[in-house]
């Protein structure tokens, strides 16, 4: 988020939510949304296909077909722009081409726009005058605006709205991911990307890969490594030989799940590190039993970049160790084996970590965003905000303040790119996929929680009213649901929260996950599967067939 | 503009709009509540903090009632401690005499004021509440309206801090109840099972049903932490007993979330304790050699692994299942580093470190991302690391 939870719930006069479930995903945001909207009257306009529980408490809600992100914020911008009522002084002093959007988005009027979405003209002239008269606006978006081919344009067409309209810089505006999991920012912080070192310096940079070299006392690759979605590839193709699997369930979480498995098959050794035996397991020759967040010290960053502690309260089970034992165990035993023969003088070659917080004072020493977070901060209480480039820096609550990181704001016009794969006669439904409040990802962790499990065990498939009559599925009976790649036997849930002509489902459930279904089609630069549209057909399940949910598991075509 | 006034012969100086307990709570001077919470609306509903006011009529509610420049106040006038022990007596009339067993013993603000007031338990002949307890299918809160002092505070945090307004009061008079929706059951009335109204409850009434019997507060040891699930970031405290978390609480200072928590970070700490975690290494036979995993099986160091379903557990007494290559052997850390630095080791000798690739995790810590990515890049010699921020 380039602004904080506090003052975008209490300074903004508008918030736009586009692609976040927020009150089921991001429950403690939603309440606070909630909350700025009755207690302090703000403006909330959310845009979502679905009719998802933040949009009852919207004052527009914008409900665009799946994929039409980029034409429903062109359309947005086209009325700010003719109405003049953009930002003259800040699009001036800090931003640059301005003059190609203005040509861009003059071809998406509101008539134009709602053939495209399927929102009606009004409402968007209605929207773009709710933003323009209520500033500053936040704008928060979560994975409906990333889990697209054009994922990154999206994020792009988002920030193109915020500059437009001023509201970068300022307490209660910003462009705002919400981050899915407890440590997602922390992990792309740290390290955990093919293309960063920690701190997101470049691996293709030779003055980074240098100071780590020397730090680190080994030569170090330059080449931008592999993606989670090409590991899989080139794990099949052979190229990549191991995987290490730490606290990930690929057989879960990743797009078309028959694919993942031949991918997994034919990998010659794979080492999973985990609380559970996780779908992934199956396909393990060494599983290392791992210790849960209540059994560890460390870390975590939020959504806002906050970084807070993390305490342990209770033992690992049996003989479950915390990942940094085991990663640094293996680390100097295969040193000593001759993998690898870092220089013993270099400042930070060696692996005997006492603590967490020694760990933490090498990241500072290495890692200049987090310079300054060091334990004896945390251990004060402080939850600086990064980038925290010193000891006395006090952290960034607001990023872009005066300035952009990279000098001027740049205005990138995006024209409207259909999805990979749109309905046909074969398959004449839109898939859309994403989460439920009581559980959270490949569901390793909120299935064994036993009241979240009790309210939500099985999993469900949201279609129409008329969709189901037409195939003649009744609410809560089986139904199949087919795509090129896969299919998935689940309960309907007959509701009007989707729209004719969609179905929405979950990934939490590993024997009818939606991601038999999914279409691995990326985005070319982020490499994010398209998650939020595939085609489907559905069809009832006769009685007495399939009745125990199983899922069809085995390749289609 | 400020207002100064005077408190118990101690002048004290507040903004103008304070209340009465505001100022005196300013003054370091304390007044017994029961229905305010600083986080909510004031009510003045339990007439437990009246105070005298020079020149007012009757005793005045200190939660409600404004200062203003000259007021003269005291809050122990035997008036008002009166009022006071009678308010106390009158809830006691209509509540269970059962602190012995009751979940929130040693935590429960009635109990501190009748101590402190040393009312004794009244004798009273009239009728009495008898409600069911735990009357709500939910899995997550536990209600017993019999402990319910009507103080509103469940309401108005599903109000104010949630915004939900599952919690009302229903009826009149005696029969005054707190319902929720019409009446209903908790998740007809949409709540979202977050637990602000136990997290605000003074008293017994509502309480986490995952914790009933599991520990009072004196047995509990609080570890403050950082939420597992979404990347919102919430603080709370880990309740332990007898090293089992057995309760989650959340707490005022949270730098992010303060009271509030969802019902994922409140009620689904369970997991960690699940049957199915894994508790020691596992590895194919292959990989051991069929005479070492023979002879260690035979001297029970290691342990034949059977799949069921999803989750591994040594088998039980009975028959040994055969070994094949492919079963999973429990075996000792030393065994299990020991094969995967060989093969990696193997590996990279032979095909170098862009042979491999480390899904690294967003459910780990800062700490152990950052040795992952040292792992990744210095020792197997690649730069293929990754984890499920897209998925």
């Amino acid at each position: 988020m380039t602004n904080s939870i506090r003052d975008i719930a209490e300074e903004s006069q508008c918030i736009f939510v586009i692609g976040s479930n927020t009150t089921e995903q991001h429950p403690v945001i939603g309440t606070k949304i909630r909350r700025a909207k009755r207690r302090r009257g703000v403006k909330l306009i959310v845009a979502d296909p679905r009719r998802i529980d933040i949009a009852d408490y919207a004052d527009l809600h914008l409900r665009h077909r799946p994929g039409t992100d980029i034409p429903l914020l062109n359309g947005l911008m086209h009325v700010i722009v003719r109405e003049g009522w953009h930002d003259e002084a800040f699009i001036a002093e800090r931003t640059e081409g301005f003059e190609e959007l203005k040509a861009v988005v003059e071809k998406y009027p509101p008539e134009v726009v709602s053939e495209i979405t399927g929102v009606p003209a009004e409402d968007i002239e209605k929207a773009a005058r709710m933003l323009a008269e209520n500033r500053p606006g936040a704008l928060l978006y979560a994975m409906g605006i990333t889990q697209h081919i054009i994922g990154v344009a999206n994020v792009m067409s988002c920030a193109n709205l915020q500059m437009l309209l001023g509201n970068m810089g300022v307490p209660g505006g910003g462009v705002n991911p919400l981050r899915g999991q407890n440590n997602v920012q922390g992990a792309c912080d740290l390290g955990g990307l093919p293309n960063v070192y920690p701190g997101y310096q470049r691996v293709t940079d030779p003055a980074i890969q240098e100071k780590f070299e020397r730090a680190w006392g080994m030569p170090l690759s330059n080449q931008v490594g592999l993606t989670v979605t090409e590991m899989l590839k080139a794990a099949e193709e052979g190229a990549v030989r191991c995987l290490y699997v730490i606290g990930e369930n690929p057989m879960v979480s990743d797009p078309d799940l028959n694919h993942v498995r031949y991918s997994l098959q034919q990998t010659e050794f794979i080492v999973v590190q985990d609380l559970f035996f996780t779908e992934t397991c199956q396909f393990a020759d060494v599983i290392l039993p791992a210790a849960s967040f209540a059994e560890k010290e460390g870390t975590f960053t939020n959504t806002e970049r906050r970084i807070q502690r993390v305490r342990a309260a209770v033992k690992p089970p049996g003989e479950a160790k915390s990942d940094s034992w085991i990663i640094a165990q293996l680390a100097k035993r295969m040193i000593a084996l001759g993998a690898a023969s870092p220089d013993p003088d270099a400042p930070h070659a060696g692996w005997d970590y006492e603590s967490a917080a020694e760990v933490m004072a090498e990241v500072n020493a290495l890692t200049p965003i987090y310079a300054g977070v060091t334990y004896r901060r945390l251990e004060a209480g402080e939850t600086p905000q990064w980038p925290v480039p010193g000891e006395d820096h006090p952290g960034t609550p607001i990023l872009h303040v005066g300035k952009f990181s990279r000098g001027l704001g740049r205005f990138v016009a995006m024209d409207h790119v259909p999805p990979d794969e749109l309905p046909d006669d074969e398959y004449p439904l839109v898939l859309t996929t994403g989460r439920v409040l009581y559980h959270w990802h490949g569901g390793e962790m909120t299935h064994r929680a036993r009241s979240l499990e009790a309210m939500y065990p099985e999993a469900l498939v949201e279609i129409h009213p008329k969709d189901a009559e037409k195939a003649n599925i009744g609410d809560g009976e089986l139904m199949k649901v087919a795509s090129r790649r896969g299919e998935i036997i689940a309960k309907a849930q007959v509701t009007d929260r989707v729209e004719p002509g969609l179905i929405f489902t979950t990934f939490h459930f590993a024997e009818s996950a939606a991601n038999f279904l999914t279409n691995p089609a990326l985005d070319p630069q982020a490499k994010i599967p398209e998650y939020k549209v595939c085609a489907v057909r559905v069809e009832a399940v006769p009685e007495g067939n399939g009745a125990d949910g199983e899922a069809e598991m085995e390749p289609t075509g | 503009m400020d207002v100064t006034l005077t408190i118990n012969g101690q002048k004290v100086t507040v903004p103008d709009g304070s209340t009465i307990l505001e100022a005196a709570r300013y003054a370091g001077i304390s007044i017994p509540t029961l229905c305010h919470h600083p986080d909510l609306t004031n009510v003045g509903a339990c007439r437990m903090c009246v105070v005298s006011v020079e020149r007012a009529r009757g005793l005045q509610t200190a939660c409600t009632t404004p200062v203003f420049e000259g007021m003269v106040v005291d809050t122990e006038s035997e008036d008002a401690r009166e009022t006071r022990k009678f308010v106390l007596e009158m809830l006691l009339t209509d509540h269970p005499n059962d602190c012995m067993v009751c979940e929130v013993n040693g935590d429960c603000e009635l109990q501190d004021l009748v101590y402190d007031y040393g009312v004794a338990w009244p004798e009273h002949r009239g009728v009495r509440h008898s409600y069911e307890a735990d009357p709500d299918p939910n899995p997550f809160i536990f209600i017993d309206r019999n402990k319910c002092i009507l103080c509103s505070r469940c309401i108005r945090a599903c109000d104010e801090i949630q915004n939900r307004d599952v919690w009302n009061f229903a009826y009149r008079g005696f029969k005054t109840k707190l319902v929720a929706g019409a009446d209903q059951f908790l998740l007809d009335a949409r709540c979202e099972s977050c637990g602000q109204c136990v997290a605000y409850c003074p008293v017994g009434a509502l309480y986490d049903k995952m914790s009933l019997g599991a520990g009072r507060v004196s047995q509990l040891t609080k570890v403050r932490t950082t939420c597992s699930y979404c990347g919102v970031g919430c603080n709370f405290d880990l309740n332990v007993r007898d090293g089992v978390i057995v309760r989650v609480t959340s707490a005022h200072d949270a730098p992010v979330n303060g009271m509030s928590l969802c019902v994922k970070g409140r009620y689904g700490y369970d997991y960690v304790h699940h049957p199915d975690r894994l508790t020691r290494p596992l590895v194919r036979a292959k990989w051991l050699g069929a005479e070492q995993v023979e002879e260690q099986v035979a001297n029970g160091n290691w342990q034949i692994a059977t799949v069921a379903e999803k989750y591994v557990q040594p088998p039980a007494s009975g028959p040994q299942p055969s070994i094949s290559d492919g079963t999973f052997i429990q075996t000792d850390w030393d065994t299990a580093l020991d094969v995967v630095a060989r093969k990696f080791t193997e590996v990279k000798k032979a095909h170098g470190g862009d042979a491999f690739a480390v899904f690294a995790s967003a459910k780990c810590t800062n700490e152990e991302n950052y040795l992952f990515n040292k792992f990744t890049r210095q020792v197997l010699g690649t730069n293929n690391i990754d984890h499920c921020a897209r998925l």
